[in-house]
């Protein structure tokens, strides 16, 4: 069973009514919100609604050749423009706060087209008639199980690192799970207060193989009736401080020891509650609600890993009101999985849990709308991420009475998949390192984000010169990012993993969120201004070299454009204090070969053998890099018969160069340069949007059309740009064809880390393994 | 029998398992004894016969299961009667005490003992009575004392029997059978804790999987529960309670039956769900949370065999162990249980002498040692 409806009613008597955040802050974009859903359970209300988020986006046009002269120098135009974006809210708080939250929603809902309220959960008929009287919506109940699928394939789906696994002693208590394309099948054991099993094998396609009577309502039931504690929370507290041995009896009480001859240890539980079968002892509280945990945990494991293997699934998903987030359930879970299992089976935990019901229950509200055809992405600004609820792990939040939890995802303007050259998609991961669990770099990153704040409030406001109110709002901004760093450190795990790319996005959800799209348009603008003016130069001297050193050259070229970025701090300050510092500059700052990693020479081996087919080229950096590092670069592929797809952010990141802004740019070097213009106007150059806002790069959420190109194009070499996307991401990334990871180290501490020193030299070229490259002049298999 | 007769050991004959809650103990009368043989006789073996058979009660714990006395037996070329002892595991310092008492050492026997009491309790066999136990496996055992027990020709009562319409309360009556061709067999032993094994032939077998929430569980839960303290009168409570009174349904949830996933209203959807609220706490009897416990618990004993029947794909299954003893609620709650959820293809079945199997396989390896 899901979810139970009746519950003891006195759980709310003692809660404080007052909400700690100010309503306006939780429900957001109420103006234009519709379709509502909510789902009501035995403690907890999740509100969900659809709205419309109106945001500033900053666009370059290109000023035509006539209008050229009037314009000054500059190549284009920048413009802000509003834009509308679809958004998710999702709001999970004390049924306590029911009415006033409904009257605050009353109060400013403006859309009149909404005419009813999707709702599930035990407690949904309980607040159907106050719902329908505040809201004036009818309510419109739907199944529970239902619900509860559809929204765990929408998070599966759509939030990486919604899945993890529970381990108790280890350095993070949460193992994130990549996010597998293919989520289906799995099993889903829903513990609320009796247990369901449920098999899923597609979106629609799914059914309840079976399930135990013997569930979160066991527990609370029968363990207020043997401690008189009435709530489930306390019950809960009162296990994690028992001793269960003193309670059970366990094979070493029978035995006297191990039970050697069929392998089962001593401290085995043989009968649970074994040893209370006496009249004249007393037990404690505490050991008497441990002892029913670990009883309730094994036999729902138990129970689980049969259906599991009967079914042939390994992927075991838990939830429900038993587990929660509550560790202590998820670790006699985990401990029982293993346990009968023998480690074949891992439980798994979703990040929001908590939501799916709800969830589901909207997206069947929204049906006609399509959800589930676009791609979703978790928004850091908007989102509380997952809390730790353990007491030790973290003492402010165990008060949770009075706070809301938040989640809210953004529709995403392409629809996002997998680059179809992973070699294993199931197995890609693109951070290099994982914060979470390496504790000394998180210390580092975490305080490298909050020193570079006030470089980037800074600019965001001397990116809107004629906004009065931009310092206003860069404060907010920083209050916002700040808070956020502050949560991570407290909380690594709260978004999934940490990482560096998960520390810019989160900033840039800020920035965002505050209506800073692009705090450097201007200096993005002014770099590629001066940088085109020197192409023509570097192409021609590029020209004049022999072939082998013209190859060397170019692959210096790239090199040495990337050190130009304002993303590195030890960069951005030389680049703050001298504009003028120079290509020829950053050439000698490179590191001379061997480099830190270095496969030049087995590139310059396959150079001279026949041109890749079509080469896919994730780009980084405005200015000097793209101009006078990668087009040359590009030249040469293009005149080598090589196809090449250049793909950039679809929306701003840093200063990284946008699909916008390189459209307009490659126009213009078209224009001077006939390898480039041919290879436009032949279709053999193509610039394609990456799908990502981001400095890093997800190789397994990129831009469908994207995906689309490289499997026409039969793309056989990938080029990744850049420490963002090269180093902190895809470092380790496993591709099916071959690929070039180039990279400038712009940060000391990292290039401590890796044994190398500030601007040392990535140049991983990389042939699949067991993959001879048969195109290769060097050997030809017989 | 020739190579019994050729090594037939010297009585007295004994066999015991030694669990975590009852000591089981066989004990074989020899009603064969000639004249000669009584002469020889040594006292100290007298005064054991005559006191285990005299008396259907020993000390303040121990009983002798009289119904289930076999009479008439022939037993490695002896006749004679197999007696039926349990008395409980805490008790032991006083069973050793006696057999101090009467110098049951003197005797020269070897004791053949298997339940981890036969471990656990070695060293106290050594100092307190001088004698030394023969351990043994219980699940060898077990087996062995389950198909010996089948196949013995009784005058009495069939040992294996079942449930016809176990659907149907006014027609659930009990019908003898037999375990001819019973492999594969799932059997499953519900003491303290549950075994379940997986039977091929008789040497050959598996444990497939366990469950803490045995008949110990019943137990424990219900003295906390209750107050009571004894296994007898933990029943006699629930034969008279109510457990939908505890326990939430299916149709207290959904008003009726749950359709879209095929579970019928009288399911119970959370054991002991009702007790999440405080008014129902405070209206339950004793007799209802000692019937609600013990449905709990052989409800989850049939969930865990029927999936392990389907994982193992076997359809006969056989129920044994001290937790059944005079527990008809329960044997009949999984004959329907396992009838109900497999659509009429598991079948579960008993025998009479539920618990007592481990102690007559010991007794057999003291007999014919494999």
């Amino acid at each position: 069973m899901a979810e139970c409806g009746r519950v003891d009613s006195n759980t709310s008597h003692t809660m404080d009514k007052s909400i700690t955040l100010p309503p306006d802050e939780i429900f957001r974009n109420l103006e234009n919100a519709k379709r509502f859903a909510i789902d009501i359970g035995g403690s907890l209300t999740k509100l969900a609604y659809y709205s419309t988020v109106q945001h500033k986006v900053a666009k370059v046009r290109s000023f035509d050749h006539t209008a050229k002269a009037a314009a000054g120098d500059k190549l284009y135009e920048i413009s802000m423009q509003e834009e509308v974006t679809a958004r998710l809210h999702f709001i999970k708080f004390e049924n306590a706060y029911i009415e006033t939250c409904l009257d605050f929603i009353k109060d400013h809902l403006v859309n009149t087209e909404t005419k009813v309220i999707k709702a599930t959960g035990g407690g949904a008929h309980k607040f159907k008639e106050l719902i329908e009287r505040k809201l004036g919506l009818k309510v419109d109940k739907e199944d529970e199980m239902t619900c509860l699928i559809k929204g765990c394939n929408f998070v599966l789906k759509n939030i990486p690192h919604e899945a993890f696994v529970y381990a108790k002693h280890a350095d993070s208590e949460f193992r994130f799970q990549t996010t597998n394309p293919d989520i289906f099948p799995y099993l889903l054991v829903n513990i609320g207060s009796g247990v369901s099993i449920v098999k899923v094998e597609s979106e629609d396609k799914f059914e309840r193989i079976g399930g135990s009577s013997i569930g979160g309502g066991t527990f609370w039931g029968l363990g207020a009736l043997l401690t008189k504690t009435k709530r489930f929370d306390e019950l809960l507290q009162l296990a994690s401080k028992g001793q269960h041995a003193s309670v059970d009896m366990l094979v070493k009480d029978i035995y006297g020891g191990s039970y050697g001859y069929l392998g089962l240890t001593g401290d085995l539980i043989a009968s649970s509650f074994g040893k209370s079968a006496t009249a004249d002892k007393d037990f404690s509280k505490e050991d008497m609600a441990k002892s029913l945990l670990h009883m309730i945990s094994n036999d729902i494991g138990q129970l689980a890993c049969l259906y599991a293997k009967l079914h042939n699934l390994s992927r075991v998903y838990f939830g429900g009101f038993f587990i929660r987030g509550h560790p202590v359930t998820m670790h006699t879970i985990t401990y029982s999985i293993n346990f009968f299992t023998k480690g074949e089976v891992q439980a798994l935990f979703l990040r929001h849990e908590g939501y799916l019901g709800t969830i589901g229950a909207f997206l069947k509200g929204a049906e006609e709308d399509n959800p589930n055809q676009y791609s979703w992405g978790e928004n850091y600004a908007g989102s509380s991420g997952l809390m730790s609820v353990s007491p030790d792990m973290n003492p402010m939040q165990r008060a949770r009475s009075g706070t809301f939890d938040m989640l809210e995802m953004d529709r995403l303007e392409r629809q996002l998949v997998n680059l179809p050259l992973l070699q294993d998609p199931s197995s890609y991961i693109p951070d290099t390192v994982d914060l979470t669990e390496d504790a000394l770099a998180r210390e580092y990153w975490l305080y490298c984000f909050e020193e570079a704040l006030d470089g980037v409030v800074k600019r965001a406001v001397a990116s809107q010169p004629d906004m009065p109110e931009a310092a206003l709002r860069a404060e907010k901004f920083r209050q916002k990012y700040r808070h956020k760093l502050q949560t991570l450190r407290q909380q690594p795990f709260a978004y999934g993993s940490l990482t560096v790319r998960s520390l810019l996005d989160t900033r840039e959800h800020c920035l965002n969120e505050f209506n800073f799209p692009d705090p450097y348009s201007k200096i993005k603008q002014r770099e590629n201004d001066i940088a085109l003016k020197y192409y023509q130069k570097a192409v021609k001297s590029l020209d004049e070299l022999s072939w082998e050193e013209k190859q060397f050259a170019l692959v210096r070229g790239v090199l040495a454009g990337n050190v130009f970025d304002w993303g590195a701090k030890a960069v951005s300050d030389v680049l703050e204090s001298d504009p003028e510092f120079g290509f020829e500059e950053a050439k000698r700052q490179l590191e001379e070969r061997p480099w830190l990693v270095d496969s030049y020479d087995q590139w310059l081996e396959r150079l001279k053998g026949p041109p890749h087919k079509c080469a896919l080229f994730f780009v980084d950096n405005s200015g000097v890099d793209i101009i006078l590092g990668v087009m040359p670069f590009v030249r040469e592929l293009l005149s080598r018969g090589t196809e090449v797809v250049l793909a950039s952010n679809s929306g701003p990141a840093l200063n990284d160069v946008t699909n916008g802004e390189l459209q307009i740019l490659t126009e213009r070097i078209a224009a001077m340069d006939p390898v480039i213009e041919a290879g436009l106007r032949e279709d053999r150059l193509l610039l394609v949007q990456s799908g990502s806002s981001s400095p890093c790069l997800d190789l397994s959420r990129l831009d469908k059309v994207l995906a689309m190109v490289v499997r026409e194009r039969q793309t056989d070499l990938v080029i990744i740009e850049g420490m963002g996307r090269a180093i902190h991401t895809n470092y380790y990334a496993m591709l099916s064809c071959e690929s070039l990871k180039m990279a400038v180290i712009k940060n000391s501490w990292l290039a401590d880390r890796l044994g190398g020193k500030l601007f040392s030299v990535v140049f991983k070229y990389e042939v699949p393994a067991g993959k001879p490259n048969k195109d290769c002049g060097a050997f030809s298999p017989s | 029998d020739n190579i019994g007769l050729a090594r037939k050991p010297p009585f007295p004959w004994f066999g015991m398992d030694i669990g975590g809650t009852l000591v089981k103990l066989v004990y074989f009368e020899p009603k064969d004894i000639t004249a000669e043989e009584e002469q020889e006789e040594v006292e100290n073996l007298k005064s054991i016969r005559r006191y285990l058979t005299s008396n259907t009660a020993y000390g303040k714990t121990g009983i002798r299961d009289v119904h289930l006395e076999l009479q008439d037996l022939t037993l490695c070329g002896r006749k004679g009667n197999l007696h039926f002892i349990r008395f409980p595991t805490h008790d032991l310092p006083a069973f050793l005490q006696m057999g101090r008492d009467k110098h049951f050492s003197s005797l020269h026997t070897t004791l053949c003992a298997t339940g981890g009491g036969a471990y656990k309790f070695e060293s106290d066999f050594r100092m307190m009575a001088d004698l030394e136990l023969h351990k043994l496996d219980e699940l060898d055992c077990l087996i062995r004392g389950v198909l010996y027990l089948d196949s013995v020709m009784s005058s009495g009562p069939s040992e294996c029997y079942y449930f016809e319409n176990p659907a149907d309360p006014d027609h659930c009556v009990q019908k003898p059978c037999t375990l001819e061709n019973p492999y594969p067999l799932l059997l499953v032993n519900i003491g303290s804790g549950v075994s379940i094994l997986a039977v091929y032939s008789e040497n050959n077998y598996k444990r497939v999987t366990g469950t803490s929430l045995g008949g110990g569980t019943f137990l424990g839960l219900c003295c906390l529960l209750t107050g009571c303290s004894t296994f007898e009168e933990a029943l006699e409570m629930a034969s008279q309670g109510e457990s939908t009174r505890v326990d939430k349904l299916v149709r207290d949830i959904y008003g009726g039956d749950y359709e879209r996933f095929g579970l019928p209203g009288w399911a119970v959807a959370s054991s002991f769900g009702n007790m999440m609220s405080k008014d129902k706490r405070e209206s339950v009897s004793k007799e209802d949370l000692a019937r609600a416990t013990l449905v709990t618990i052989t409800n989850n004993i049939g969930s865990i065999t029927r999936m392990c029947a389907l994982n193992e794909n076997i359809e006969t299954v056989l129920f044994v162990g001290n937790f059944l003893r005079v527990n008809t609620l329960s044997m009949k709650l999984l004959a329907y249980a396992m009838d109900y959820w497999s659509k009429g293809q598991l079948k579960a079945l008993f025998l009479r002498h539920e618990g007592y199997f481990g102690a007559v396989g010991a007794l057999l390896e003291l007999l014919h040692p494999s």
